[in-house]
């Protein structure tokens, strides 16, 4: 047994994280937990886990997934899920595609594709809360999302119809065919993502930590070889010691080149980054000044 | 000390608050390449031969092309001493609602004010709002000092006035600072300007780095919450039952007494659970899990309390709500009320007063109350709720209103608070109620942390 010392930032968070999912399972019928096998969405169940302890977390976990996937990743997913008995869904962008629902775009990139088979998902599971591990230091959209972030029936997010969120008093309301996205990573940066990693212990998929793999550069990013397409003709492939500082859809998630091959080189390295994460490593968010906000207002996570 | 500091910023539009926030992120190297990248690149799109630092900050399309933010936005920044966590608050009047979120966690603000302009009526409101809120320390930073060509008697003025109004809302002068700051040029927010030589005070960072904060109120009588009972009824666990939240204020202790509310039952704390093992204490602002020596009926919704000092038990009190809806309140008024973990359904049977905000003064009985208007209201509520005074408990005295047929927040509500009181020598009351009727609880006392 421990008294309870000064309370760190990091104590905090995880309090406050905490406290969200707490809510969620005593105000929602059907939660689920977005997980990809990344980082955040890897914290989001640690900290499922704890809030219910010593009940398993009640929440069942949905990825959707582009098919883009790094196999590593995958492998860890499956992990996770097997070592916690935890139950998960797997939404299939292919599925989509294959019949008609979704047409694959010109630039190969299927990271946008996802926003349909989510919603389609939280429409036939009847989802009605939805935790993502999306934290308002990425973006300047997200600097703006609540916590508890009302989507109407259409998944929408609407800037200006969102709920002033007062205290610590989440109001989780919401009509029928709306749906509520759950951010308890709101007030993290991703250095305290990596610090609360260290201190946990959390394991996480190998390649967030250097190693070799053949990249080859393209919109001024490390992308490597997949099913998502490999370099064009006048694109050369080297051999680079990298590793990845966000996980997402291949077609559009850079490496960084880096050394960093644990935990403690990888939060200096992050510590002394004059690169944001996002803009070191997705394309997506360099398409326009307000890409991100127009993908969260169609519903995208 | 507290390594973390959540704190508010509030101001008129155009004061200059997003690029105070702006600068802040800038100097303490929080923006980083790529992201002062897009802002270079976005401010030459728009013709402007220096970056406007207000588009870090500005996220949302119709933000950048209005030039206002709309939004709170949250930002996170550190440094060696501290981190922090900062809402920045939009001025913009119909906006207001967005201050009272940002106030309602925060442990400081920082308010501004044009230098050329002094204290206007939208900073005097704004810090009413702020003293209602109870956020328990204020930094005026009066910007734009350089367009007074760093005038200190200028400085002076807007300063005093500002401390005569702080004073009438409670605040003690210790916790009320002044800074004469340049957001845009950068003097006195992160390093000593040079050209306010007759200014010895701290920067706005040092001040921000050394403040004193109550992080929580540790001395407070404990207060809990249960958001969810834990019953794993595992082959491992067949019989655990634990309550689980968050402490929203004071301490516990394994062997304390306490009772659960509303329903009075008593029983002593057994043991003190979390995923990385037994605690014997908990402290405000930890999420735990309480175990009781004895099998109560305790579900979701209902309050554990310190035994010797528990909250009132009432269906029927007075409250002061912030009105953040566009549909206005009428007296007898259907609404949801949600406090700590419980919500009930309840009518407000009574609009007392309304906070005037053109006349910064009370008027009685009003028929209704709109859109950024606070008001003193009767309400009574179909259970009864553990209630606090909100200066005596800033989270188990604060609740929500809730429109039952849309979801919608409506209002924030502060059980017992008073309506901002005002001096009456303001010029602005000229031609109104000076003030607000005289009984005790309409003073704003010491604004609890």
């Amino acid at each position: 047994m421990s008294a309870p010392t000064q309370q760190t930032t990091l104590d905090r968070l995880e309090s406050e994280a905490i406290h969200i999912f707490r809510e969620v399972a005593g105000e929602f019928d059907r939660p689920v937990i977005l997980f990809s096998g990344g980082k955040d969405s890897t914290l989001l169940v640690h900290l499922a886990i704890k809030a219910f302890w010593p009940a398993p977390v009640p929440f069942p976990l949905l990825h959707v997934d582009t098919g883009h996937n790094f196999d590593e990743v995958i492998e860890f997913r499956d992990e996770v899920v097997a070592q916690h008995g935890l139950r998960l869904e797997v939404a299939k962008v292919q599925d989509w595609i294959d019949d008609g629902r979704l047409q694959e775009r010109p630039d190969g990139t299927r990271n946008p594709l996802q926003t349909v088979p989510l919603l389609d998902s939280i429409t036939s599971h009847k989802y009605d809360a939805v935790f993502g591990g999306g934290r308002r230091d990425e973006e300047r959209a997200r600097a703006k999302e609540r916590i508890f972030s009302l989507r109407n029936a259409f998944g929408q997010w609407e800037p200006r119809r969102q709920r002033p969120e007062l205290w610590n008093l989440y109001n989780g309301r919401h009509r029928a065919g709306e749906h509520v996205r759950v951010f308890p990573l709101s007030n993290w940066t991703e250095l305290d993502v990596w610090n609360y990693i260290e201190r946990e212990g959390i394991e996480l998929p190998s390649i967030y930590y250097s190693h070799q793999r053949d990249v080859y550069l393209r919109d001024g990013m490390w992308l490597t070889e997949g099913p998502w397409g490999g370099p064009r003709p006048e694109e050369t492939v080297l051999h680079k010691t990298i590793r990845y500082r966000t996980v997402g859809d291949g077609s559009c998630t850079g490496a960084v080149e880096s050394e960093a091959s644990d935990i403690r080189e990888v939060i200096a390295e992050v510590a002394a980054s004059r690169l944001t994460e996002r803009g070191a490593t997705r394309a997506d968010d360099r398409l326009s000044e307000a890409a991100m906000e127009d993908r969260k207002r169609e519903g995208y996570f | 000390m507290s390594d973390l500091l959540r704190l508010a910023t509030a101001g008129s539009v155009d004061d200059g608050k997003s690029t105070l926030v702006g600068r802040l992120l800038y100097d303490t190297k929080s923006v980083l390449a790529d992201t002062l990248d897009a802002v270079h690149r976005a401010s030459a799109d728009r013709g402007l031969t220096t970056p406007d630092l207000s588009l870090l900050v500005d996220g949302l399309r119709s933000e950048r092309e209005q030039g206002i933010t709309i939004d709170v936005a949250y930002r996170y920044f550190a440094t060696d001493k501290r981190s922090f966590v900062l809402a920045d608050t939009p001025g913009h009047v119909q906006y207001t609602r967005n201050t009272v979120t940002g106030a309602s966690t925060a442990q400081l603000a920082i308010l501004l004010v044009d230098a050329r302009k002094g204290v206007i009526e939208q900073t005097r409101r704004h810090a009413a709002v702020l003293a209602l809120l109870g956020v328990p320390r204020l930094v005026l930073a009066v910007n734009k000092i350089d367009l007074v060509d760093f005038d200190e008697t200028t400085f002076g003025r807007i300063s005093k006035e500002f401390t005569a109004h702080a004073t009438a809302l409670g605040y003690s002068p210790d916790a009320v600072v002044h800074i004469p700051v340049s957001a845009l040029a950068g003097d006195n927010v992160v390093e000593h300007s040079t050209n306010t030589p007759w200014y010895s005070g701290p920067t706005l960072l040092e001040h921000l780095e050394g403040v004193p904060v109550e992080a929580d109120p540790h001395d407070a009588v404990f207060r809990f919450p249960v958001q969810y009972v834990i019953r794993p009824r595992t082959a491992e666990h067949p019989d655990y039952r634990g309550y689980a939240g968050l402490v929203a204020s004071g301490t516990v202790k394994v062997g304390d007494e306490v009772v659960a509310l509303p329903a009075g039952l008593r029983s002593t704390v057994a043991g003190i659970d979390t995923y990385d093992g037994p605690l014997t204490e908990a402290a405000a602002g930890q999420s735990v899990t309480l175990l009781l020596t004895d099998d109560l009926d305790i579900s979701r919704g209902d309050l554990v309390a310190e035994a010797g000092t528990p909250p009132e038990v009432t269906d029927e009190f007075d409250a002061t709500l912030c009105w953040l809806s566009e549909k206005p309140l009428s007296p007898g008024a259907r609404v949801l009320v949600k406090h700590g973990a419980r919500t009930v359904q309840a009518i407000v049977t009574e609009l007392r007063a309304r906070f005037d905000e053109q006349r910064l003064a009370s008027v009685d009985s009003p028929t209704s109350l709109g859109l950024n208007e606070i008001g003193r209201v009767a309400i009574r509520t179909s259970e009864p709720l553990p209630l606090d005074g909100y200066y005596s408990s800033r989270r188990t005295g604060a609740f929500l209103v809730i429109d039952a047929a849309d979801g919608g927040t409506l209002a924030a509500g502060l059980v017992g608070a008073g309506l901002p009181v005002l001096d009456g020598v303001d010029s602005c009351t000229e031609g109104g109620n000076t003030a607000p009727s005289a009984s005790d609880d309409h003073a704003l006392v010491s604004p609890g942390p």
